[in-house]
């Protein structure tokens, strides 16, 4: 046993967490996503990148099914999560989301004291026990970095921080609840550079122990942070690959001109 | 050129100051005339002892007694139906032609003059059902005639949650429930107390519900049930003005009546919007 699981690091083969197969998606009879083939490996980072309406966000809330809250939506396809289907009838899709944590463009904290916001997702999972929950909640802040910033003020409106650690806790807030993948739609947009910087090392630290797909329109930030990016243009997924390929040496003449800056 | 646009503004402005402020001086005179002649015969006695001598005497405890009942009898009725489908319209119910419809049918409801609510009253509790005039029939019409109002400000309290909280919520795996007690409700429960203000208000004012449902002309005891009549401050007040046994003599009696009722409207204000602070400062904004 031992060996193998050593064998597998020699050869770095990575582990497919999420894939879809021929993924459609309409809005009523708007056709937002186009039969979409597509992987993510396990602990690594994978951009979005495209246009605006091109379809990353509704491509990203495919995964923990957020789309379903949306009228009028129509889904097939094959989208798995460890070779599961997630739409299966059998799929409960509250305990999906908690493997599938997202964080949003704008930071959206409850109204609710750090301490509690962090809590939340513990606390609707049926979890009581209030010595794990601060120790979870200690150690979620810890990893989204905001630790050291509000340990003495937890009881402290989540209102009262500032954009960028308002971010920080959404993210603090999503690892509370120990999901194994981490969606991300341009979690920097809304912030100031330094927030931003700060965002992105957490995000080169987070994918060691979980698999992060972020939308950007940020191509420096896809160059920096991911290990794969994925081109979309109007619903069609025109190329996937290696960050470094992708960026460097591009097979579609699309992708190009996208990443080259001359549209989009 | 310059000036005569400024002139323009000024008296423009002024015109909606007046206005307002004769509107806010309206109601201190309303409040002053009925204080210096109710508040004379404001007295221990006049709050907490039976009527006398054909109402000309003694006090009007029952009738306080009795308001006080409907108000809380009908807002135990309504305010949990009126928040609850409150919450199911905005939260559950997807747009759609049966909510358009059913919108429009409580603004209706909310339409309707109040004695029409009185004849229904009238028709289902009391006879229909076997209540007789009774507490429990008067609550349940004033109830309804609540409803209404309490429905629409659920609605718009629930209303003014931003969405991105509740895609919050779903996303580390909420079920709809529980961000709606967690997360929705704390938030728009400060401005659900609003309805519940406005509401208390209109019923503890209301005659023509409580007229053939509950009210009674002269009963010189409490009531010792819901199924027992009782006097309720408004009829009491119309009673002393337009059928009492001497109005002349009745008449101060009368204007002490009104002022305990505009009393008994400010502090459940006061109370309710403390109680709004107090609940707004739990969620922390
Ligand atoms: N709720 C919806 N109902 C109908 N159409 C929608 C809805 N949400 C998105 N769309 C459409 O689907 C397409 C893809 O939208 P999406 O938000 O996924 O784009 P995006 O790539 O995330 O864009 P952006 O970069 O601006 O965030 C757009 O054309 C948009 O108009
Ligand atoms: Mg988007």
């Amino acid at each position: 046993m031992k060996d193998k699981s050593k064998e597998v690091e020699v050869e770095q083969k990575p582990t497919v967490i999420i894939e879809t197969k021929t993924a459609n998606l309409f809005y009523g009879s708007f056709h937002a996503l186009k039969n979409i083939d597509f992987e993510a490996y396990q602990n690594t980072v994978t951009a979005l990148i495209g246009p605006s309406g091109c379809g990353k966000s509704t491509f990203l809330r495919l995964f923990n099914r957020m789309n379903d809250l949306i009228d009028h939506v129509n889904i097939s396809g094959k989208i798995l999560l460890n070779n599961k289907n997630i739409y299966d009838k059998s799929i409960d899709v509250d305990e999906l989301r908690k493997k599938v944590g997202m964080v949003f463009q704008k930071p959206n904290p409850f109204p609710k004291s750090i301490f509690e916001n962090v809590a939340y997702g513990l606390r609707v999972n049926g979890i009581s026990d209030s010595g794990y929950i601060e120790e979870k909640v200690k150690t979620s802040l810890q990893q989204a970095a905001l630790w050291n910033e509000v340990k003495d003020n937890l009881k402290k409106s989540a209102y009262e921080l500032s954009g960028g650690q308002q971010q920080r806790l959404c993210i603090a807030r999503a690892l509370a609840v120990e999901p194994e993948v981490l969606l991300m739609d341009e979690p920097a947009s809304a912030l100031d550079p330094i927030s931003t910087s700060h965002i992105e090392e957490l995000i080169f630290e987070l994918k060691k122990q979980y698999t992060i797909i972020i939308v950007t329109h940020n191509m420096q930030q896809a160059g920096r942070v991911s290990d794969y990016t994925s081109f979309f243009y109007m619903g069609d997924l025109i190329e996937h690959g290696s960050t470094k390929q992708i960026f460097t040496s591009p097979k579609d003449v699309k992708t190009q001109n996208y990443i080259t800056g001359r549209f989009g | 050129m310059k000036s005569k646009k400024r002139f323009y503004e000024f008296l423009v402005f002024n015109i909606f100051r007046i206005i307002s402020f004769l509107v806010v001086g309206l109601l201190f005179v309303i409040l002053f005339f009925i204080s210096i002649r109710g508040i004379g015969v404001i007295n221990w006695e006049f709050l907490t002892s039976m009527p006398k001598e054909g109402m000309t005497q003694g006090g009007i405890f029952p009738a306080i007694v009795g308001t006080f009942c409907l108000m809380v009898g009908s807002m135990l009725f309504a305010f949990p139906i009126g928040v609850l489908s409150g919450i199911y319209t905005n939260e559950y119910l997807k747009e759609s032609r049966f909510k358009s419809f059913l919108r429009s049918m409580t603004n209706n409801l909310a339409g309707i003059p109040s004695i029409v609510f009185g004849l229904f009253g009238m028709a289902l509790f009391v006879n229909k059902l076997h209540f007789g005039d009774s507490l429990i029939a008067g609550s349940l019409t004033l109830g309804l005639l609540a409803l209404p109002v309490i429905i629409r400000t659920t609605e718009e309290a629930l209303k003014t949650v931003d969405m991105s909280l509740r895609t919050g919520s779903y996303a580390l795996g909420a079920t709809k429930l529980q961000t709606i007690r967690r997360v929705v409700f704390p938030i728009a429960f400060p401005n659900i107390l609003t309805g519940l203000i406005l509401s208390m208000g209109r019923v503890s004012g209301e005659t023509a519900p409580i007229l053939f449902t509950v009210a009674a002309y002269f009963l010189p005891k409490l009531p010792q049930s819901i199924f027992d009549q009782a006097m309720a401050l408004p009829y009491h007040l119309y009673v002393l003005t337009t059928s009492g046994t001497n109005m002349e003599e009745s008449r101060p009696m009368a204007y002490g009546t009104a002022f305990v009722l505009i009393m008994i409207v400010l502090i459940f204000n006061l109370l309710a919007n403390w109680l709004r602070r107090y609940f707004g400062k739990k969620v922390k904004m």
